[in-house]
């Protein structure tokens, strides 16, 4: 009696194993291969965007046989007219990297500035009140902060400058408005990381503030501020809709700051539409996007150097 | 200089940086929303926009904004949860795992527009979906997917080793553990992020010039069938969203009130992202003080 019983249950047991089992591999297999695939699609998306992108930007040197020098350094953009066609795109990259950097110098002590304030200087409130600024500033949308560029920047400029106020300097307070809170709260990621003890250290010596802070916090968080500066800078070079709502799109070079100029983001904003798909003109954009495209590498290379330096 | 005059003014230095950033903020709010204030009211979220004439709405902008915002999420949360799923536990330090860490690197440092211009070569011209919500959608699936892969990385790998270790001990295999034990614990950080990132989805306007469009047919809101040209559903038709809208009431329109239409719209999109803001805090909180039970 007791025998059959106890057969009969380990026979159970045994078939709700193999049952069990067999499912089991099926769904773990099944698991894998979903997540496996879904990884498999992001190097597929970003091989693709490369791909794609970098066949189309070459188009115009290829097909319309445009010069990749005189592109690069001509000055003067008119790509649509009969006959004589020019292609010069250096008063965009000139404009793209002058945002680029005066945001920078804009927001980099400022930023700064800020994460010194929430990790060192009021390591309680101070953090509580910047975290949410911080991530309000972030959600802004890009057209929010062109639409206060224009109506309120602009005219400013205006007033004070003989220009008509649409400048290379409203382009740059509103991007580096924009990229301020990257810059702060990566920095202040980096100054949270960096050991209680060195601070330590440098006070019980008799150290201020001030000089632990410039003699010991900012050598040692160096790297990682940098970085947080390049990824700002990255934004910076990337921002279209805000900039070319600003910045006047003229295609000619500035001569100050309070002057007309464009960047590479809003003459493919500004001029994408109006092309025929194909024709010499709209590939010329296209090539303004690879060097986009290939900026954004660029940044990526920058910042793997850095935090490569950071670990020696 | 003396020492602790220089501490001193250093201090005020960081302080004035801090204040500086909070004024912007409360500065940018305020005006958005005392400018914009006025020029919400009930005819202005219910009409539809006008191209020459006073007195437009956002209707439509409006209802294009959630719809795209819906189909992003639907293609970009399976896909990034399932991508942070592998790089928190499946991948192997190594090659491939290094080229997709790359990948979402690049992926997340693209600037949208470049995103919008391959939406425009592959969805909108190779796949012949024409400015349409859906390549809209697709173009906006590549911007958040790298934002959600990271977010469902990082909060299931904050989740104690020891609650794993306990569900494999039990001899529960792995993709049931993930499935049972990880991804329910990392649910609120992953939900938090995903609201946070609807957000910056909702106000995205380069992205989708060129893969959404710049216009909206006349839309038939009692006709709810998607496969209608005139339904708000249809997916295949082209879509201005709101933040498309501000960028170009503001750089083509010829209407008489383009001031007020821009500063209305951008007062409803902040207070949208606002909600969306808020909301990830609050619900991530709730859900926190649930599951921990400590509540």
């Amino acid at each position: 009696m007791s025998n059959i019983n106890h057969s009969s249950t380990s026979s159970s047991t045994h078939r709700l194993i193999k049952n069990k089992n067999g499912s089991v591999k099926r769904n773990e297999l099944r698991g894998k291969v979903v997540v496996y695939s879904c990884a498999a699609l992001i190097i597929i998306a970003t091989i693709a965007i490369t791909l794609f992108l970098t066949i189309k930007g070459l188009q115009s040197f290829i097909v319309n046989g445009v010069n990749v020098g005189e592109f690069l350094t001509g000055l003067t953009w008119s790509p649509s007219g009969e006959g004589d066609v020019s292609y010069g795109a250096f008063p965009f990259i000139f404009g793209s990297f002058s945002v680029t950097f005066l945001a920078a110098l804009f927001a980099a002590p400022l930023g700064i500035g800020s994460a010194i304030f929430m990790t060192e200087i009021a390591k309680t409130w101070g953090q509580k009140v910047l975290q949410p600024v911080i991530e309000i500033l972030v959600g802004i949308p890009s057209v929010v902060y062109g639409l206060i560029g224009l109506t309120v920047i602009v005219p400013l400029i205006r007033e004070h400058s003989s220009g008509i106020g649409f400048s290379l300097l409203a382009g740059m307070i509103v991007v580096g408005v924009m990229i301020l809170p990257t810059v702060t709260s990566i920095s202040a990621d980096a100054l949270k990381s960096i050991p209680q003890d060195i601070k330590d250290a440098s006070y019980g010596l008799g150290a201020t503030r001030w000089q632990t802070i410039y003699k010991v916090i900012l050598p040692a968080a160096m790297p990682s501020l940098a970085t947080a500066v390049v990824l700002g800078m990255a934004r910076a070079f990337g921002e279209a809709l805000a900039v070319q709502m600003v910045i006047g799109n003229s295609k000619a070079l500035p001569e100050s700051i309070t002057d007309q100029a464009a960047t590479l983001t809003s003459i493919i904003t500004l001029s994408m539409g109006h092309t025929t798909y194909g024709s010499l003109h709209n590939n010329l954009l296209w090539s303004l996007g690879l060097i986009l495209l290939v900026m954004s590498y660029v940044f990526i290379i920058i910042i793997r150097f850095i935090s490569s330096r950071r670990k020696v | 200089m003396n020492r602790r005059i220089s501490n001193n003014i250093a201090t005020s230095v960081f302080i004035l940086c801090a204040v500086v950033m909070i004024a912007t903020l409360v500065y940018l709010l305020g005006y958005i929303l005392t400018n914009g204030f006025a020029e919400i009211d009930w005819s202005f979220l219910s009409s539809n926009s006008s191209s020459f004439q006073e007195g437009g709405g956002i209707k439509n902008q409006l209802w294009n904004s959630f719809y795209i915002l819906m189909m992003t999420m639907l293609f970009s949360v399976p896909l990034g949860v399932l991508g942070g799923i592998y790089l928190a536990e499946y991948s192997k330090p190594g090659k491939i795992t290094n080229v997709i860490r790359t990948s979402v690197e690049v992926l997340s440092s693209l600037p949208s527009i470049v995103v919008g211009m391959f939406g425009l070569l592959v969805f909108v011209q190779y796949m012949g979906l024409g400015y349409s919500i859906i390549a809209g959608a697709l173009a906006l699936t590549v911007f958040n997917l790298p934002v959600i892969v990271r977010v469902t990385e990082d909060s299931i790998r904050s989740i104690p080793l020891k609650q794993k270790n306990a569900s494999l001990a039990l001899g529960i295999t792995h993709w049931h553990t993930v499935k049972t034990v990880l991804v329910p614990a990392a649910f609120p950080g992953i939900l938090t992020g995903v609201i946070l990132s609807a957000g910056r989805v909702f106000g995205e306007a380069a992205a989708l010039l060129f893969t959404a469009g710049l216009s909206t047919p006349n839309l038939n809101f009692t006709n709810w069938n998607p496969f209608e040209s005139t339904s708000p559903l249809n997916p295949f038709r082209s879509a201005e969203t709101l933040s498309v809208h501000i960028w170009k009431v503001n750089s083509q329109g010829i209407m008489p009130d383009v001031l007020e239409i821009a500063n209305g719209s951008a007062a409803v999109l902040i207070i949208f992202v606002l909600i969306f803001n808020l909301s990830a805090r609050i619900i991530g909180g709730f859900i926190f003080a649930k599951i921990s039970g400590k509540k």
